[in-house]
């Protein structure tokens, strides 16, 4: 047992091999390498149809890949599932669903609650928990529907915390949410990295990319950088990554002027 | 010579419920059996946007049970509801290939699938009609006058009913044991299948059962209101009870409301149209969810209506004005 420990720990969270995925016949990501450290909160940016949803989808095994693998702790993520923690694109599901928003987050504690059982007391008492760290515990008995797009955001949010995971992989947890939300949920990823959890946020917008993320994944296609955003966000870089779009380029000149301001 | 029969109350409204129980109130018991089971797993059906696999399945049931027929040479309920199993799989099995390895989306794939399907069993009928002793009417619109007729089970004494009404019971029973053993995973595969994977629960698998879980359904249904009524049967009740409420355990509840409701007022509106009770039960599934969309509290339209004359903007859309504008700053 202890043994097994010691192994987890100088395992990394997550480790990609030689990934490939494709849609019928057209790849969309092409040889994907990369070690992910623990403890950090990784950002995975790059132009629109660059695959960053596609690469957090393979990884979890929700789209079959054409070659490589994806480990999640020294295991195929299939099973190692209890680790890792998802929030879907916020567009994905149907919020007019008849549920409430304790409904929802306890959905997070599913796969933990096994076959033929309800939601114990203690799983209820783990999904207040996390709607109050998120300051939706007001709104748990709404439907979901009557929520702002923040709000909505906040109880996927919920959700993932309730999953009680270590790796956690987000798509876009900050499209179309309020700037309360924003921080908020900043604050939270913050919160959840200095207790060693390991979580990836694809994310597209570049001037607070710099600011938010520890590490920085810059994929188009492939993967053009990986490393610590103060190595990786570098203007020639970024070019790699986004090729010649000018409104892009003066966001990014705009982005390492600042930088050059702040230090 | 009158297009309507005349009205009389007393053998309209009372007789059904007195001298005419072991008839009329038995086919009430019968179409509200169907309503309730079909209605618990259209709920799922609505939830997934599959409302019309429903459809495709209960039409494939025609050649499944020709060709079950043609096999086995017997009429036995066993090898019918085999065969209709394996044509609703089929069925299924085809709408997913065509869809997912060509270019149309699944609408279209559902549209070739069924019809096809549905049109070899029209044919097989057709050319084997020497062999094949299938009442095509029979199969297409049900036979629940019949039902009553058939005799009685009888167990140490006590008179349970004919077969189908014991079927359909059983049918109602497998389905409410599922709905509570599965209800969990049900539900977040038709919320977020992508989150319910990530948890390690079988998405296929469930989808699979919930599309076996639908043949046996239509398969048992069938026998009472005919393959295609079943259909309203999947939807109509699961519909109404969508714009009641916006909770899923309570919309399962209303949803077998709505199949009690229009089972008794479908037996009352066949009794006094003397037409096909199957037919006069959905004609009034469909005028209870006329109602509920015209009057309910919180959806209806008229209700709706109502609120903005009188200036009151609706609470709901003046949350999301609210919380807009707070998205906004």
């Amino acid at each position: 047992m202890s043994l097994e420990t010691e192994n987890s720990e100088n395992v990394p969270p997550l480790e990609i091999h030689d990934l490939t995925v494709a849609y019928r016949n057209k790849p969309v990501l092409w040889g994907i390498d990369l070690v992910a450290p623990a403890g950090k909160l990784i950002g995975i940016v790059g132009p629109n149809g660059a695959g960053k949803s596609t690469l957090i989808k393979a990884c979890m095994g929700l789209l079959p890949c054409s070659s490589g693998w994806v480990t999640a702790f020294g295991r195929p993520v299939t099973q190692s599932l209890k680790r890792v923690g998802y929030v879907p694109q916020r567009e994905s599901v149907d919020w007019d669903f008849p549920v409430s928003v304790m409904d929802v987050v306890l959905m997070g504690r599913y796969g933990r609650i096994g076959l033929f059982k309800r939601p114990s007391p203690e799983d209820r008492r783990i999904a207040r928990e996390c709607l109050e760290q998120v300051q939706m515990l007001p709104f748990a008995d709404r439907q979901i529907s009557n929520l702002s797009g923040g709000q909505q955001q906040r109880v996927f949010l919920a959700r993932a915390l309730a999953q009680e995971s270590d790796l956690y992989f987000m798509d876009e947890p900050f499209t179309g949410v309020d700037a309360a939300t924003e921080s908020a949920i900043i604050a939270l990823l913050q919160g959840l990295r200095s207790r060693g959890k390991t979580i990836l946020v694809v994310h597209h917008d570049l001037p607070t990319a710099r600011t938010y993320f520890d590490w920085l994944l810059l994929l188009n296609m492939r993967v053009v950088a990986f490393g610590p955003t103060e190595q990786v966000f570098t203007p020639e870089l970024l070019q790699k990554t986004y090729g010649g779009r000018l409104t892009i380029m003066s966001e990014v000149a705009e982005a390492v002027r600042g930088q050059g301001t702040l230090t | 010579m009158t297009l309507i029969p005349e009205f009389q109350a007393h053998r309209v409204f009372v007789e059904p419920w007195t001298t005419e129980l072991g008839s009329h109130g038995l086919m009430a018991l019968v179409t509200f059996l169907v309503g309730a089971t079909c209605g618990l797993i259209g709920n799922f059906l609505i939830l997934r946007r599959m409302a019309l696999v429903g459809d495709a399945i209960s039409h494939s049931v025609l050649p499944g049970i020709a060709l079950a027929f043609l096999i086995t040479g017997s009429r036995g309920i066993g090898a019918m509801v085999l065969g209709a199993m394996v044509a609703a799989w089929l069925t299924h099995g085809l709408i997913e290939l065509i869809s997912r390895h060509s270019r149309l989306k699944q609408d279209a794939a559902i549209g070739i699938a069924f019809s096809t399907l549905f049109a070899i069993g029209v044919v097989l009928i057709a050319v084997f009609a020497d062999k094949v002793d299938l009442d095509q009417d029979c199969v297409l619109n049900g036979e629940l006058p019949m039902i009553p007729l058939e005799p009685s089970v009888q167990l140490g004494g006590w008179v349970l009913g004919p077969p189908p009404v014991l079927r359909l019971v059983g049918v109602l029973m497998v389905s409410l044991v599922l709905l509570v053993c599965f209800y969990k995973e049900l539900l977040i595969t038709s919320f977020d299948p992508g989150l319910a994977a990530c948890l390690g629960i079988r998405v296929g698998v469930i989808h699979h059962g919930l599309m076996l879980w639908l043949s046996m359904v239509v398969v048992a249904s069938f026998e009472a209101v005919g393959a295609i009524l079943v259909i309203a049967l999947l939807i109509l009740p699961g519909a109404t009870a969508s714009l009641l409420t916006d909770r899923m355990i309570p919309r399962l509840a209303w949803t077998t409301v709505h199949a009690a409701l229009s089972a008794i007022s479908g037996m009352h509106l066949s009794v006094a149209l003397d037409c096909s009770p199957a037919g006069a039960t959905v004609v009034a599934g469909a005028g209870w969810f006329c109602v509920v969309w015209l009057f309910s509290p919180t959806e209806g339209l008229i209700p709706r209506a109502w609120r903005l004359r009188r200036g009151s903007v609706d609470s709901r859309l003046r949350s999301a004005e609210l919380s807009h504008n707070s998205d906004l700053s």
